[in-house]
C-alpha cells in the first residue's frame, strides 16, 4: 500500500456541481434542549457530487445539525428540502427509507455476525424456489459473492467476507460501516468523525473511501475535528458557531488559519 | 493465513482439523466438546458400566427435558434475555394438557391447550420485554409465580393421574436394531435441528443474533427488532410445551409440584453449553450439550458412588468455570 502524499493537489474525477439544486437543504433549523439552544436558525446545502465537512467548536451545532438531518432529533423550526421537495424525517429509519444514511460514531455494526452478514443485514436474499419460499432458507453464496465484489468496488482490501467484524481493525471496520452506507442506492452519505478513533494510515483508508464514495456519485457529509484532514477530503467546509452557519470555505481558496478565525469568531465568513 | 502452495497431505490435514476446532470454539462448541470427552475417559475409566450404550441412553433419558428447556432457554439468552419461568410454564401446560384430558376431551385438543398455553406465556412475556422495554429477568420471575400457582389450582394442589397412554407416547421406548431408544430423544432431537436450522440458514436467525449482539444497531438497520424479539419468547414458549410432553411421559402423571428447579437448571445447560449471558453468542448444540455435560456428572458420579449433595457442588463449580471461560474467551476476542 502506497501512501497518499499530503501535498498531492487532487483532481476529482467527479467535481461537484453548485449550479445544480441542492440534494439535501436545509434553513433556518431551530433545537432546544430545554433552556440550551444548540441550534439557532442554521442553514445547510449539500450539493450533488460533493464532500462538504461540517467544522466547528464543542457546541456550536454540528451534532445537532447532523442528528437532525439524519432523522434522529426533530428540530423545533426550519424548513428541511430533499431534492426540492419539503420533508420531515419521523426517525432514523424513515431517513434511511429516503435515501440519507448515517455512518455514527459507535459504529452501528452487529460485531459477532460476519462481515456478509452485516453488509445484508434487515435486506438477506433468499434461495430461488421452494428452499427460499418454502424454508426461507438464505442464499448465504449470493450475499457472500455481492459482498466481496462491492468491498472490492470500493477499493477496500479485506480477504474473507465470512470473518466475525470483531476481529477487524479500527478502519476496516470503519470501512464496513460506510460499505454497508453507500449500497443498496443510497443518495447521501453522513458520516459522523469517521477518523476519530483511527491512526494515520488507516484514516488515510477511510479518507480514500470517502473519495471513492464521492466518485461514485453519493454526495458525502463528514464532521470531523481534525483540520488537516478536512483539507485533503472536502471540496467544501461548513463552519458552524453557536448553532448558525458563520461561513463557507473552500480548500483551494482558504487556510486553515481562515477557517480557525471563522470556528473561533475572530473572523467573519 | 492463507495456505501456501502445495502443502503436504499432513499438514493439509492439521490445517483442516486447526480450522475446525477454531470454528468450534468460535461457536463456543470447543469446550462443551471436550468436557463430554473427558467425562467419557474419566467415568469410563473408573467405571467400566459408564460407557456402555444402555448406560448412555439413561443419560438421554434424564437430560433430554433439560436439554429441551434449555434450547427454549438459548433462544431466550441470545437475545439477551432470561427465562426464569420456563420450568413451571412447562408444569402448568402439562397439567392443562392432563386436565383436559382426563376430562375426555380429544387428545389433539388436549395437547393443543398445552401449547397455546405455553405460547401465549412467552407471547405477553414478548410483549412486556419488547414493547413496554421491562427487564426480562422481572417478567419471568413474575411469571414464575403466575404459572406455579395457576398449576396449583387447575390440579387442585394434587397430581393428575390415570392419563390416557396417547399422552405420555414420549416416554415410550422404540426398539431400533435391538436396541431400545427413548421416542422423547427423537422429539428433542427434533426441536434441535428445527431451531438450529432456522439460526442458522434464516433471516430469522441472523437477527436474533444482531439483536442479541447490537440491539440499536439492528433497529438502525432496518430489523423489526420487538417482532424479533417477542418471536423469540413465543418459540420458547411452543417448544416449552414439547418439553411438558417429555416430562408427562416420563413421570406419567402431572405434578403441580414439579420443575421448580428446571429454569435454573436450564440456564445451567446453556451456560456450560457455551451460551454468552449478555446475548447474540455461542451455537444453539451448546445448551443440548450442556444438558448432557450435566446428566453425565451426575450419572457418572452416582456409579462411581458419590453423594448427591457433592454432585451439586460439582456443578455450581462447573457453571462458574463456564462462565470464566466465557469472560476470559470475550475480553480475548473483543479488542
Amino acid at each position: 500500500m502506497t501512501m497518499p502524499s499530503a501535498t498531492k493537489p487532487r483532481r476529482p474525477a467527479f467535481s461537484p456541481d453548485y449550479n445544480a439544486e441542492p440534494v439535501l437543504q436545509a434553513s433556518g433549523l431551530v433545537k432546544r434542549y430545554g433552556r440550551v439552544t444548540a441550534l439557532d436558525g442554521a442553514d445547510f446545502e449539500l450539493y450533488p457530487n460533493e464532500v462538504l465537512a461540517i467544522v466547528g467548536d464543542n457546541g456550536a451545532g454540528k451534532s445537532t445539525l447532523i442528528k437532525i438531518l439524519s432523522g434522529a432529533a426533530i428540530p423545533d423550526a426550519g424548513e428541511i428540502r430533499l431534492d426540492g421537495q419539503v420533508v420531515h424525517f419521523r426517525n432514523p429509519l424513515h431517513a434511511r427509507e429516503l435515501g440519507i444514511e448515517t455512518v455514527f460514531q459507535d459504529l452501528a455494526l452487529a460485531p459477532g455476525l460476519d462481515i456478509t452478514s452485516n453488509l445484508f443485514l434487515g435486506r438477506e436474499e433468499r434461495m430461488p424456489g421452494l428452499a427460499g419460499r418454502l424454508f426461507r432458507k438464505l442464499d448465504k453464496r449470493a450475499m457472500q459473492r455481492q459482498a466481496a465484489a462491492h468491498m472490492q468496488s470500493l477499493k477496500i482490501g479485506i480477504r474473507s467476507m465470512a470473518q466475525a467484524v470483531e476481529t477487524l481493525s479500527g478502519g476496516q471496520r470503519q470501512g464496513v460501516a460506510i460499505a454497508r452506507a453507500v449500497s443498496w442506492g443510497r443518495r447521501i452519505v453522513i458520516m459522523d468523525e469517521p477518523t476519530a478513533a483511527l491512526g494515520v494510515q488507516e484514516s488515510a483508508m477511510v479518507l480514500d473511501l470517502i473519495r471513492t464514495v464521492r466518485d461514485r456519485g453519493v454526495p458525502v457529509v463528514v464532521i470531523s475535528h481534525s483540520l488537516p484532514q478536512v483539507f485533503e477530503v472536502a471540496d467544501r467546509i461548513q463552519v458552524m458557531r453557536l448553532g448558525r452557519r458563520v461561513g463557507i470555505a473552500f480548500p483551494e481558496r482558504h487556510t486553515m488559519d481562515d477557517v480557525v478565525g471563522m470556528i473561533t469568531g475572530a473572523r467573519a465568513g | 493465513m492463507s495456505a501456501t502452495a502445495a502443502p503436504s497431505p499432513g499438514r493439509r490435514a492439521r490445517h483442516a482439523a486447526a480450522l475446525a476446532a477454531e470454528q468450534l470454539r468460535a461457536a463456543g462448541l470447543l469446550g462443551p466438546i471436550l468436557a463430554i470427552l473427558a467425562e467419557i475417559a474419566i467415568f469410563g475409566g473408573l467405571a467400566p458400566r459408564f460407557a456402555t450404550t444402555r448406560n448412555f441412553l439413561l443419560i438421554a433419558e434424564q437430560a433430554m427435558e433439560i436439554a429441551t428447556l434449555a434450547i427454549g432457554q438459548t433462544l431466550i439468552i441470545l437475545v439477551a434475555g432470561i427465562d426464569l419461568a420456563n420450568g413451571l410454564v412447562m408444569v402448568l401446560a402439562s397439567v392443562v394438557m392432563a386436565k383436559f384430558a382426563v376430562a375426555g376431551v380429544p387428545l389433539v385438543v388436549a395437547i393443543l391447550a398445552g401449547f397455546a398455553v405455553t405460547a401465549g406465556f412467552g407471547l405477553v412475556e414478548g410483549v412486556l420485554v419488547a414493547l413496554i422495554e421491562l427487564p426480562p429477568f422481572i417478567v419471568t420471575l413474575g411469571f414464575f409465580n403466575v404459572a406455579l400457582a395457576l398449576a396449583l389450582l387447575i390440579s387442585n394442589e394434587a397430581s393428575i393421574i390415570n392419563l390416557p397412554p396417547g399422552l405420555l407416547a414420549l416416554g415410550n421406548n422404540v426398539s431400533i436394531g435391538g436396541t431400545e431408544f427413548p421416542v422423547g430423544v427423537f422429539a428433542m432431537l427434533a426441536v434441535l435441528l428445527i431451531t438450529w436450522y432456522a439460526l442458522r440458514e434464516t433471516a430469522w436467525g441472523r437477527h436474533m443474533y444482531a439483536l442479541g449482539d447490537n440491539a440499536p444497531a439492528a433497529r438502525l438497520t432496518g430489523v423489526r427488532v420487538n417482532r424479533v424479539l417477542i418471536s423469540a419468547y413465543v418459540t420458547a414458549g411452543v417448544i416449552y410445551a414439547v418439553a411438558a410432553l417429555l416430562l408427562l411421559g416420563r413421570t406419567t402423571v402431572a405434578n403441580p409440584d414439579a420443575g421448580q428447579t428446571a429454569n435454573l437448571e436450564s440456564i445451567t445447560a446453556a451456560v456450560i453449553g457455551g451460551i454468552s449471558l449478555f446475548g447474540g453468542r455461542g451455537s444453539i448444540v451448546g445448551p443440548v450439550l450442556g444438558a448432557f455435560i450435566v446428566g453425565m456428572l451426575q450419572n457418572g458420579l452416582t456409579i462411581v458412588g458419590v453423594d448427591a449433595l457433592y454432585q451439586d457442588i460439582a456443578i455450581g463449580l462447573l457453571v462458574i468455570l463456564a462462565v470464566m471461560l466465557d469472560r476470559l474467551q470475550r475480553g480475548r476476542s473483543v479488542r
